[in-house]
């Protein structure tokens, strides 16, 4: 928190408040559970000041004139001098002795007469709009507007149903040109594509000529859009939002973790979009990281678990997987796209097996410099940490394959992970007895002696620890398909079958051992980790060559500001 | 050359003088940048304080005082300050600058460079409306004379002050004018006008260094106050309302024009210089400073109290014609672009014709001045076409109230104060036009039109 020097005193409503030197007033009535409604002022942008609707009456501790001194009332207090028009509340940073009053006359009649303003030429079209339900117009509408119109001149006509982009599609009657998305792209996305022209009322957001808004951030300009104007293409005219059920989650695109809600109804996703995290992704996300629940239905998914290419029920799979582990000089390919408590029992399992080698796949992209690093495995601190490895993964399974060539290792266990893509041959893979645990077919799954269906990220709960050694949940959101198994529970009961020992197989009875045997998982557990996750000491790792370059340490380009 | 007789002409003394060119030939056998080459060994703190003392107003429309607007400029910073001349002269029934650009040029660049130095300024921008690109090119000539000649560029004339002017035309919008919007515009930008605070020009201005923004009339009026003293300056017209103004008349007088004039009142300027209303009319009202500003309404009567505690008690033709009278009389002097609407112009007619302009006019960047003045629009419009309704005298007012005060910039007060203005002081005539304009279910295409803009 900020130091304590910082803090300055301000008075909203009456109350008194401090706040950190440099708050606006929104933020600081939010403190107080006020909302100053608003549509262009977003926390991660620069302050545009244009929608008018957080219109406040401010006032300073008024100074004589001629003396400098403090004017006093009678009481002693400071006489406050209100200014003689509103002022906005986004754009009034905090300064000593300020005084606002959000809930004034004029500032509701503010709030009235901008409602007014927004709605009159504003289609009204929400029983068709795919913003209704989550919609800040219909919002303050309802609790800010007048409930009449006096409107009756013709709506100005402007362009519907633009495609902006290959996911982003406009409707520029519903924009209430707050800019919000032209700074996005401006500021954040450092893809300047977005414009208005036009003037006045007839005003109209556009993509530049020969321009398009594609880039890998485009539908965070729909998570912002205060109103229907910016749709998502998926999303649009799908499922009306407020049947929707939202179940916080994690992206596992990357080894940034960004932090997601999932929404899904009846066993069906139909969206994910950005969780706020300001010590993780802000409120952004990437449209690549939204595709991916379309995995859960995917045309090649698993769903039954198979022993020699046919069919069986998963205790049998299960049964077989331990037998033919039980040949000995196993080799277990594990994942980055694990969970922690997969690649903990995956680890126990690595033990009682004596498992020959314990390897991961590593995947590298390019780093965008905002939120794709360069790790596009999500968990490969977690396997670290878990002491499933304890060297940075490589891409290709090279020394696995020697030792299959040596006969150094007969059968081999492989996560999630596709042996083939991974650097073994067709021939290396038919010299060794196969037992595949992943979610959707591959040339592995093809050849596996014995396939258990997994279940995918959205299926399970479980922890994923990011490139900032920050352990993060991911939540259940729809249940798996029938003939599929919980990864962790086809682990677990794998390696209870190994040992003499009962192995935990839930994520919950798995902390109690995780945070019994290792310190660094003391004083957690999977229920009392908050939702924004906890960063832990990842020093004793500090040694290795981690690739992660610019990604999550994105600044913003700020507003100018004036000297002191 | 004095037109009238009354005229005190200062700034465009020699303008409409026979045989006077734009060159600078023709501006240094006139005593031109005599007062340059002064200024240049003078103390650049003094020049400052002259212009200060002299109580120099803007004469752009707001009527800030000049000298208190220099010494607002962030010097801490250690950026560059620039000096930005407002030539974007676009309120309606406003033609001064023209004049000066046309047919002067080089008092306007004497005037910048002048205040250029004694502010210091890095470098100095003519934004000059996209309408005038004849003065645009007077004025690159005259840079380049200036230049050949050593007054404008590296080291000026020797004194170790270097500074360069560049013309920029505008982008033919009306809020290119307002300083803030100029500055985006300077900038490349679109002409949105910026929040304030944080964006005040003198410490976060042109590229966010510390900017002066003043009038091109203000600018020549430096010259001049160098030249006379700030306290013989002073000494025209009435305290806190020194030096002359360009008056421009226009509308239903027998002598429309520009006239430049100090110490007269309102009366003297429309009856006496430009000849009263037309043959067989009177005068019905009165809009002082561009049509922005509030009506005065003829044969009302101004009454109050002035600064000292004296009493007034004013007919329109005794207003004092400067910045504190026609504000006691509760208006603006504006940018001096005076409208005389004489007994043939229906009020609620004039008012939809300001109405078209403005909604067209605005930036459309902040909710009130963007929905509210094309709402206005459509209002009167409507009205004007024969379906109005009792009700819209009421609707045009509150509309009105809900804009003011509540924009980015001044554009919302210059929608709502027509609007206010027009319906106080004529609002029998709205209700009559209302009543007599009522025939609803008419033909609707004009309406449906405008919702198009397209």
């Amino acid at each position: 928190m900020e130091d304590k020097d910082n803090l300055i005193t301000v008075n909203i409503d009456g109350h008194d408040l401090q706040v950190p030197a440099g708050t606006n007033m929104v933020e600081a009535a939010a403190m107080l559970r006020k909302e100053i409604p608003h549509y262009c002022y977003h926390p991660k942008l620069s302050i545009a000041g244009n929608c008018r609707m957080c219109l406040v009456e401010l006032g300073m501790p008024g100074r004589d004139r001629a003396t400098g001194e403090p004017m006093l009332n009678e009481d002693g207090s400071p006489k406050i001098m209100w200014m003689p028009g509103p002022a906005i509340a986004c754009g009034t940073k905090a300064a000593p002795g300020m005084h606002i009053k959000t809930d004034s006359p004029k500032a509701l009649e503010s709030r009235e007469a901008i409602t007014e303003f927004l709605l009159i030429n504003h289609p009204l079209d929400c029983p068709i709009c795919d913003q209704a339900g989550e919609c800040t117009l219909q919002e303050f509408s309802s609790k800010h507007g007048r409930g009449y119109s006096r409107f009756i001149e013709e709506k100005n006509v402007k362009p519907k149903r633009t495609r902006l982009g290959p996911r982003v599609t406009l409707d520029d009657e519903r924009c209430v040109l707050c800019s919000r998305c032209i700074r996005f792209c401006d500021e954040i996305a450092n893809d300047s594509v977005l414009g208005f022209t036009d003037r006045g009322s007839y005003s109209t957001l556009t993509c530049f000529p020969g321009k398009e808004l594609a880039n890998n951030y485009s539908l965070n300009t729909v998570d912002i859009c205060p109103v229907g104007a910016l749709t998502s293409t998926d999303f649009r005219f799908k499922m009306r939002v407020w049947f929707l059920t939202e179940i916080n989650s994690i992206d596992f695109e990357t080894s940034v973790g960004t932090n997601t809600v999932v929404s899904a109804r009846e066993g069906k996703i139909y969206r994910v979009t950005p969780r706020r995290n300001d010590e993780v992704n802000d409120t952004w996300m990437t449209d690549s990281g939204r595709e991916l629940y379309k995995i859960v239905e995917a045309e090649d998914r698993l769903t039954a678990c198979s022993v020699a290419g046919e069919e069986t029920a998963a205790t049998e799979a299960i049964v077989k997987a331990s037998e033919t582990l039980r040949g000995g000089k196993t080799a277990i390919v594990g994942s980055g796209q694990c969970s922690v408590e997969e690649q903990f029992a995956l680890k126990a399992l690595a033990k009682s097996l004596d498992a020959v080698s314990v390897d991961l796949v590593a995947r590298y992209g390019e780093d965008d410099g905002l939120l794709m690093s360069v790790d596009r495995n999500p968990n490969v601190r977690g396997a670290l940490m878990t002491g499933l490895i304890d060297t940075l993964p490589e891409e290709r399974l090279e020394d696995l394959g020697s030792k299959i060539d040596s006969g150094e290792v007969r059968t081999v266990l492989s996560v999630k992970e596709d042996l083939t893509e991974a650097g073994l041959s067709e021939e290396q893979l038919s010299k060794v007895d196969i037992v595949f645990l992943g979610t959707h077919r591959n040339a592995t799954s093809e050849k596996a002696d014995v396939v258990l269906a997994g279940l995918t990220q959205f299926e399970k709960s479980g922890t994923v620890i990011n490139q900032q050694f920050r352990i993060q949940k991911f939540n259940r959101v729809v249940p798996g398909p029938r003939g599929c198994i919980e990864d962790l529970y086809a682990l677990s009961t794998i390696a209870a079958n190994f040992s003499d020992e009962k192995f935990p197989s839930t994520v919950g009875s798995i902390w109690k051992q995780l945070a019994g045997e290792n310190s660094q998982f003391s004083e957690l557990s999977f229920q009392s980790l908050s939702d924004q996750g906890q960063v832990l000491d990842g020093s004793a790792f500090e040694h290795l060559p981690f690739r992660e370059g610019k990604s999550l340490h994105f600044e913003p380009k700020r507003e100018a500001v004036a000297a002191e | 050359m004095a037109i009238h007789p009354r005229e005190k002409r200062i700034i465009l003394k020699y303008a409409d003088e026979p045989g006077y060119t734009p060159d600078i030939d023709c501006y240094m056998r006139h005593g031109g940048y005599v007062m340059l080459k002064k200024a240049v060994g003078m103390d650049k703190q003094m020049i400052c304080d002259e212009v200060k003392n002299s109580q120099l107003r803007g004469r752009g429309g707001a009527g800030f005082p000049a000298g208190v607007k220099w010494s607002f400029v962030d010097r801490k910073s250690g950026k560059p300050v620039y000096m930005v001349c407002n030539c974007d002269e676009s309120e309606p029934g406003t033609f001064k600058d023209r004049q000066i650009v046309h047919k002067d040029p080089h008092q306007l660049i004497e005037g910048i460079m002048i205040s250029c130095f004694a502010t210091d300024c890095a470098k100095a921008f003519i934004y000059i409306r996209e309408e005038m690109p004849k003065g645009a090119k007077i004025l690159e000539q005259a840079i380049k004379e200036a230049k050949e000649k050593n007054f404008v560029g590296d080291d000026i004339l020797g004194s170790g002050y270097s500074c360069d002017i560049v013309v920029h035309r505008g982008a033919a919008a009306y809020i290119c004018g307002e300083e803030t919007g100029l500055i985006e515009s300077l900038e490349g930008k679109r002409a949105n006008p910026r929040i304030k605070p944080p964006y005040f020009p003198a410490a976060l201005g042109l590229y966010m260094c510390p900017t002066i923004v003043n009038n091109v009339e203000t600018l020549c009026n430096v010259k001049h106050i160098l030249e006379m003293g700030a306290e013989e300056y002073a000494k025209i017209g009435r305290p806190n309302n020194t030096g002359t103004r360009i008056w421009c008349v226009s509308g239903g007088v027998k002598r429309p024009g520009y006239y430049e004039v100090a110490g007269i009142t309102l009366g003297e300027l429309v009856y006496d210089i430009c000849g009263g209303p037309k043959e067989g009319r009177t005068i019905k009202a009165i809009i002082p400073g561009g049509s922005s500003m509030k009506i005065l309404k003829n044969g009302e009567r101004f009454k109050g109290k002035d600064r000292d505690g004296n009493e007034y008690d004013w007919g329109i033709e005794d207003i004092p014609l400067d910045y504190d009278g026609i504000a006691a009389a509760g208006s603006m002097s504006g940018s001096g672009g005076m409208m005389v609407l004489d007994d043939s112009v229906e009020i609620p007619v004039a008012l939809a014709n300001l109405m078209a302009f403005y909604s067209h006019e605005s930036c459309g960047q902040c909710t009130p001045c963007r929905e509210g003045s094309l709402w206005l629009k459509k209002i009167t419009t409507r009205m004007v076409h024969g379906e109005a309704r009792p009700e819209d005298v009421d609707l045009l007012r509150s509309v009105a109230d809900q804009i003011e005060g509540r924009t980015i910039c001044a554009f919302g007060f210059a929608v709502a104060w027509p609007v206010q203005s027009y319906l106080d002081k004529f609002e029998d005539e709205f209700r009559e036009f209302a009543q007599r304009h009522n025939h609803l279910g008419g033909d609707r295409t004009a309406a449906k039109e405008l919702a198009c803009n397209h």
